[in-house]
């Protein structure tokens, strides 16, 4: 299958603003839903709960972007990446605020002991920083002074959802279906690329015994290419 | 066995007339209910008048004289009947309103069984007949580190318990909600928890005076999705101890075993007493949400009532017993 590039202007001003229109749509709904007073007896676990749910949900929507390229032969696909991560940060950065805000009265001790005594905190935090690495090295002209590094900070946000899923699993009481369904998703878009990876290996060792001085560019280049 | 006995709080009044906070909320509550359609119909409000059966008895309740309150405001009837943590009717908070009508309170009945001289079946009517109906408002602290305050009506569960006269072996009280495995309420169609839900307290607590029954609040009968007909309020406990629906009261020897106790032992001990020194491994019990307020407030040893309680853990490690 080959999706065409429907070309960079349509891109940027018609696909883009549409997608950003879907990913604010929850903010709108929680806001609206807030100020008409229809989140109920408990607004703040409410929104804590919708923030911390919607940046997961985007965050595995971002993980999807690159298996979708390959799937629909539509590399420019990947255009999307960026703006997508940037609002999974933007509910978590919402949902840890209103936590440290409204919880925590900003108290940085409280933040403290939770990080080490509620590991479904620990865990969360550890999720909450590396996705704001990511965010902050986001933008293109600090992408491309990292260079490799870049890619390899930013393979990291396979953590943070294994991280966020955990820290999702480990804040239920009784009912965890949902995070199961969430880690069965993620379990999935992590597979796609490990199976993608081995099989490359495995054809790069098998060339490279054919041709062994070629080993190493080989190599070289079926890691670059899993990401 | 002797029971101890600890000395009526002194904040027990024999004040009759409404508080006035109270009765504003009331009126409030009235308008915003005709301001109608929160998305709630009324008859999650007013359950299917399910006691109606027991004669006089909403009328015994709205007549009640308050007997105990606590100068803190009391939260709305809407926050108390929406807002519910009551899995048999659903595991989210607002499931329990939606589906109440599904719990069926007509020709309750109540098994009393164990060490006492009096065991049976008692009907709801036999109950509560001799009994004197009153108000009283509690702080309600739950587990997950919100909070209310309640004006509950009903009777101290001493009252009740007397009746069935326990014999000195019966050193605990084990109570059960209603569970009908062959037709579930809607949340105990999935094992969330190993239904039915039990609870229990020891004796000496169960006889304590702040111990109470409900069968109403707010001066109305109690609404299903706050466990009509019949529950158990123990203010100075996570909200989790207080039992709904019971159907089942057994006098044990033993300490009975308690459903969240038995999902997850290491977070929920037997006797769960509001402590915010004892943290639990996923809440701060250093705090907590008044409902209806932004930020979160300092949670109060035995949820403010360590006069009336604190006497019967003297001696007891409370991080080991908790
Ligand atoms: C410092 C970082 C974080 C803190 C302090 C934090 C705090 C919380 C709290 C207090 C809850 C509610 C738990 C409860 O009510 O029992 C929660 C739930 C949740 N959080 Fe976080 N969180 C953090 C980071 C994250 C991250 C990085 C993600 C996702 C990638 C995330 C996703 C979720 C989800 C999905 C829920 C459950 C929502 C639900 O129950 O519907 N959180 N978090």
């Amino acid at each position: 299958m080959h999706i065409k590039s429907p070309g960079i202007n349509a891109i940027r001003w018609r696909y883009k603003p549409v997608l950003h229109l879907l990913l604010i749509m929850p903010t709108v709904y929680l806001l609206s839903f807030l100020f008409l007073g229809k989140l109920g007896a408990n607004p703040v676990e409410v929104i804590t709960h919708e923030t911390g749910e919607w940046g997961l949900r985007i965050l595995l929507l971002s993980l999807a972007v690159t298996p979708a390229a390959r799937i629909f032969g539509a590399g420019w696909f990947v255009q999307f990446r960026r703006l997508i991560g940037l609002y999974c940060f933007f509910y978590i950065l919402m949902h840890f605020s209103i936590y440290l805000l409204l919880d925590l009265s900003l108290d940085f001790g409280y933040l403290l002991d939770d990080i080490i005594d509620r590991k479904y905190i620990t865990v969360g935090f550890g999720s909450f920083v590396i996705l704001f690495l990511l965010a902050i090295t986001s933008p293109i002209g600090i992408r491309r002074r990292m260079g490799q590094v870049w890619t390899r900070l930013h393979q990291l946000v396979y953590i943070a959802g294994v991280l966020g899923v955990l820290h999702f699993l480990w804040s239920t009481k009784a009912d965890d279906t949902e995070p199961f369904v969430y880690g069965g998703i993620l379990l999935l878009l992590i597979g796609y690329r490990a199976v993608r990876y081995l099989k490359k290996r495995v054809k790069s060792i098998s060339t490279s015994r054919a041709r062994p001085t070629s080993e190493f560019a080989k190599h070289f280049s079926a890691r670059s290419e899993s990401y | 066995m002797a029971l101890i006995r600890i000395p009526a709080a002194s904040q027990l009044t024999e004040n009759t007339v409404t508080d006035e906070r109270l009765f504003r909320k009331r009126r409030q509550f009235i308008k915003s209910g005709m301001a109608a359609g929160v998305g709630v119909s009324l008859s999650a409000y007013f359950p299917a008048l399910a006691l109606a059966s027991v004669q006089g008895l909403s009328e015994k309740i709205a007549a009640s004289p308050n007997t105990m309150k606590v100068d803190e405001e009391v939260n709305s009837f809407e926050d108390i009947t929406t807002y519910n943590n009551f899995y048999e009717l659903g595991l989210g908070k607002g499931d329990p309103v939606k589906n109440a009508d599904k719990l069926k309170t007509d020709s309750w009945s109540v098994a009393v069984e164990g060490e006492c001289a009096k065991p049976g079946n008692y009907t709801l009517e036999d109950i509560l007949k001799p009994l004197d109906i009153e108000e009283r408002i509690y702080r309600f602290r739950c587990v997950e580190a919100w909070s209310m305050v309640i004006p509950w009506n009903g009777f101290p569960l001493s009252a009740l318990l007397n009746r069935f006269e326990p014999t000195g072996n019966a050193k605990y009280v084990a109570f059960e909600t209603i569970y009908d495995k062959e037709d579930p309420l809607p949340g105990q169609k999935r094992k969330a928890l190993d239904w039915p839900y039990r609870e229990g307290l020891r004796m000496d607590e169960a006889m304590n005076p702040l111990t109470f029954m409900a069968v109403g609040l707010y001066g109305k009968i109690m609404p299903n999705q706050n466990g009509a007909p019949m529950r158990l309020v123990v203010p100075w406990k996570y909200g989790f101890k207080s039992i709904k629906s019971i159907v089942k009261i057994r006098f044990t020897e033993e300490e009975p075993e308690t459903s969240w106790n038995l999902a997850n032992a290491r977070e929920y001990g037997f006797y769960s007493n509001v402590n915010p020194k004892v943290n639990h491994r996923r809440w701060s019990q250093a705090r907590e949400r008044r409902i209806g307020e932004l930020f979160k407030r300092e949670t109060l040893m035995f949820n403010g009532y360590e006069e009336e309680v604190a006497a019967m853990y003297a001696g007891m490690d409370l991080k080991e017993f908790y």
